[in-house]
């Protein structure tokens, strides 16, 4: 599943940030985020990838990253087969210019509100890109398309949607014109970042089913990118795509959406599945969060071996001096952790002492 | 509501308007509530439906062109009612702190970047000149109540925190000066999932330990069925229905609530049961002078469209808003319901079939 019928690659993927630690620390020395580490991922036509990770982790920089919107510090982002880097830098040998690719790959943002211009109408937002794209239009084409796609997406009388400002919408309708301008590009590849938790809990599964109709209409692909398991599960365990769980600029676990949920193996993905909540009455008990601390590491220096053996319920000294490989664990599935490997030396060694309450997680504890 | 029940705040036929260049929109409806002590009362809804103009209106702190009509009534202890609108300014300034917390929506960002946290909890105890060192000791007891590292977050700039943090740090404020009732409005929609449900074991805890009495808004349904006793569902600027938890999460009676139950998406639902609600909420300039839901609702009839359904007792604890609760189980079912639906074989064609106009009553 690799090469030529991805739309997007990412091979052995970094991308690094030199930050500052705020303004009281303005002389001392930079510190280094790895915001994305050693990420490899194929995002096949026509499917659904979903990566799921809590605040801070990465899923934004790695999506940007997979659209060509960030520029790797290591490794290679291919579209179809051409280095996404080397055509917009101009390289000689492009088969596929950067132009083209940049209207293959679109973003839906996770503010509806922000994304949209309030001083214009939908058409004159929609117009916009047509006018770069469709040049050779007239204009009472591109309405007719415009109008066509309003309806396509539920805002009926469309002639009356077009021709309101985004305040004149709902948060749901505002997101529907943004996914709207990102399919005028017939793009391969749309980014969704958080572009549904952002909506009303009543217009999630509305927002989803639209995308997966639109997917099967027009052999789409999405990059879903969340902190939630459940709208995740909607879009990716319904278009047969795959989920990727994300810690601290890691791949943790990688497989079929529904059998990661359905028997999840890495004790992140179970910690995520316990903080989803289902439509159940919890009687008079107190649930511990099942997790060593509650908050994440400082991701400028991140903990040494496993990235999250200063929260997994299940860390032992083996975790604190080794880093995990990826274990592929069945078909499809990946995960980085040892308890995916029954000949670990891992078994071997002491569990790592309970954490308890006041630990902020920021120092490490080695 | 119900005699006898030990009632710390009681909300009566509050209404929230505004003086609009299109009309007078009426942002909260007529509102009766009633908070019991040391419970935690949950209120669900979906955007615009007045979740926050009823907290606000429980401490009297509707903003300015917002005129807030009705009778709030705190009862620090069972004969001792203290009407919130006729306080003055100073006495509401005292009980809104110490009486009464409150977490704003969007509240992230309310501390001051310029100081450090440990600052604001001192302006807050020498505002309402309390000791300063037992202050703090509680500071930092509620800091490690929320699993938070007291010496370094006091020490710490906001933006030296993550949000979680911040928010965490947030609630001990507002605990710092021993209220009856924490208010929190929508207190963690800006975190992540893991976040949000350790922020809501922690507010259990805290619930416990300081017999507290919790009013929770959120517009996450599974959310605050996995935290609260009793639960309000709000739908166009009024409650709709009203009951213990269970009530509404497994006994749910108003098609609206049935209906978010239905859309809600979780990890347990087959797909095919999940549904959008189709249609819109009502502008508040112009609520329909029958049901508020009839325009999205199967069950909706001549009756329903003309007049404003009256609130129908079902038992002591469970209220709803509408005509038809003994149908809405057989008319808008649910995929994880079975008993508690009278005739759970009925066929969903029933939803399409309203009732008669005279209907069950
Ligand atoms: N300053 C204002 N002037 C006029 N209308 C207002 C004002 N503030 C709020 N409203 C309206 O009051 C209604 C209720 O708003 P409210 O903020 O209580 O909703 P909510 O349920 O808290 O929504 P959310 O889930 O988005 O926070 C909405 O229709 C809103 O547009
Ligand atoms: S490798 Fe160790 S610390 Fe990491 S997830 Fe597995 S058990 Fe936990
Ligand atoms: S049945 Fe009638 S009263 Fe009940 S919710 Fe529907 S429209 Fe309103
Ligand atoms: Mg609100």
């Amino acid at each position: 599943m690799s090469g030529n019928d991805s739309v997007v690659s990412l091979r052995d993927v970094d991308v690094h940030f030199e930050n500052r630690r705020g303004m009281l620390d303005l002389f001392g020395e930079p510190e280094t985020v790895h915001a994305v580490d050693d990420i490899t991922l194929d995002i096949p036509e026509n499917d659904v990838v979903a990566v799921i990770g809590e605040s801070g982790c990465g899923k934004t920089t790695l999506g940007k990253t997979a659209l060509g919107l960030q520029r790797p510090t290591n490794g290679t982002v291919s579209f179809r087969g051409q280095d996404v880097w080397e055509a917009r830098d101009g390289a000689d040998d492009v088969d596929i210019p950067y132009d083209d690719i940049r209207r293959a790959l679109q973003i839906i943002h996770q503010d509806p509100g922000s994304s949209l211009n309030p001083n214009q109408t939908v058409m004159a937002t929609l117009l916009q890109p047509l006018k770069r794209w469709k040049p050779d239009l007239s204009r009472q084409e591109k309405e007719a398309r415009i109008l066509g796609m309003l309806q396509e997406v539920g805002m009926t009388p469309a002639e009356d949607y077009a021709y309101r400002f985004p305040h004149q919408l709902s948060g749901g309708e505002q997101q529907r014109t943004a996914l709207v301008r990102a399919l005028l590009m017939e793009p391969d590849l749309i980014l969704a970042d958080e572009a549904v938790s952002a909506l009303d809990v009543s217009l999630r599964v509305e927002m989803m089913d639209l995308m997966l109709e639109l997917q099967e209409q027009f052999d789409t692909s999405f990059l879903f990118i969340s902190h939630n398991l459940s709208n995740a599960r909607y879009l990716a365990g319904q278009a047969d795509g795959r989920l990727a769980i994300m810690y601290l600029g890691e791949i943790v676990e990688i497989g079929p959406c529904e059998e990661v949920l359905a028997d999840p193996h890495h004790p992140y993905t179970k910690v995520l599945k316990w903080a989803t909540p289902d439509l159940e009455v919890k009687h008079g008990d107190i649930e511990d969060p099942p997790v060593r601390g509650v908050d994440i590491p400082d991701p400028t220096n991140p903990p040494s071996g496993c990235r999250f053996h200063t929260r997994c319920p299940e860390a032992r000294d083996h975790c604190v001096r080794t880093s995990v490989p990826s274990i592929d664990v069945g078909e499809d599935r990946n995960v980085a952790c040892f308890r995916a490997d029954e000949d670990s030396e891992y078994w071997d060694t002491h569990p790592l002492p309970d954490e308890t309450a006041g630990d902020t997680g920021g120092e490490e504890t080695t | 509501m119900s005699p006898g029940k030990d009632v710390v705040l009681d909300v009566e036929g509050a209404r929230v308007q505004f003086e609009m260049d299109r009309g007078v929109a009426r942002v909260l409806d007529d509102v009766d509530l009633s908070v019991s002590r040391e419970e935690i009362f949950g209120i669900v809804g979906e955007s615009g439906s007045g979740k926050s103009m009823l907290a606000a209106s429980m401490l009297d702190a509707v903003e300015d062109p917002g005129v807030l009509s009705g009778s709030i009534t705190y009862y620090p202890s069972p004969d001792e009612p203290v009407d919130i609108l006729e306080l003055s300014a100073e006495e509401l300034r005292q009980l809104r702190w110490e009486e009464i917390a409150m977490v704003f929506q969007g509240a992230l960002d309310s501390f001051n970047p310029t100081l450090r946290i440990g600052q604001h909890f001192q302006e807050t105890l020498s505002a309402h000149n309390v000791d300063r060192q037992s202050g703090m000791e509680r500071a930092r007891e509620l800091l490690s109540d929320l699993y938070l590292e007291p010496e370094q977050v006091l020490a710490s700039h906001p933006h030296e925190l993550s949000g979680g943090m911040r928010q965490r740090a947030l609630i001990a404020l507002a605990l710092l000066l021993e209220p009856e009732v924490l208010v929190m409005d929508e207190p963690t929609g800006a975190l992540d999932l893991l976040m949000q449900r350790s922020i809501l074991s922690l507010i259990k805890k805290l619930q416990r330990k300081y017999n507290l009495t919790i009013v929770f808004i959120s517009h996450d349904l599974p959310l605050v069925a996995n935290l609260a006793d009793r639960i309000g569902v709000m739908y166009a600027f009024d409650l709709v229905e009203v009951g213990t938890a269970e009530d509404v999460v497994e006994g749910a009676r108003h098609p609206y609530t049935r209906a978010l139950l239905k859309a809600v998406p979780n990890l347990e639902t087959p797909y095919a049961e999940m549904q959008p609600i189709a249609g819109r909420a009502p502008d508040p300039v112009s609520v329909p002078k029958g049901c508020s839901y009839a325009e999205r609702c199967p069950l909706a009839d001549d009756q329903c469209l003309d007049v404003h359904p009256p609130y129908d007792d079902l038992t002591d604890e469970h209220r709803v808003a509408c005509y038809y609760p003994e149908e809405a189980p057989a008319a808008i079912p649910l995929p994880f319901e079975d008993q508690s639906v009278e005739r759970p074989d009925d066929p969903p064609e029933a939803a399409g079939a309203a009732p008669g106009k005279e209907g069950s009553r």
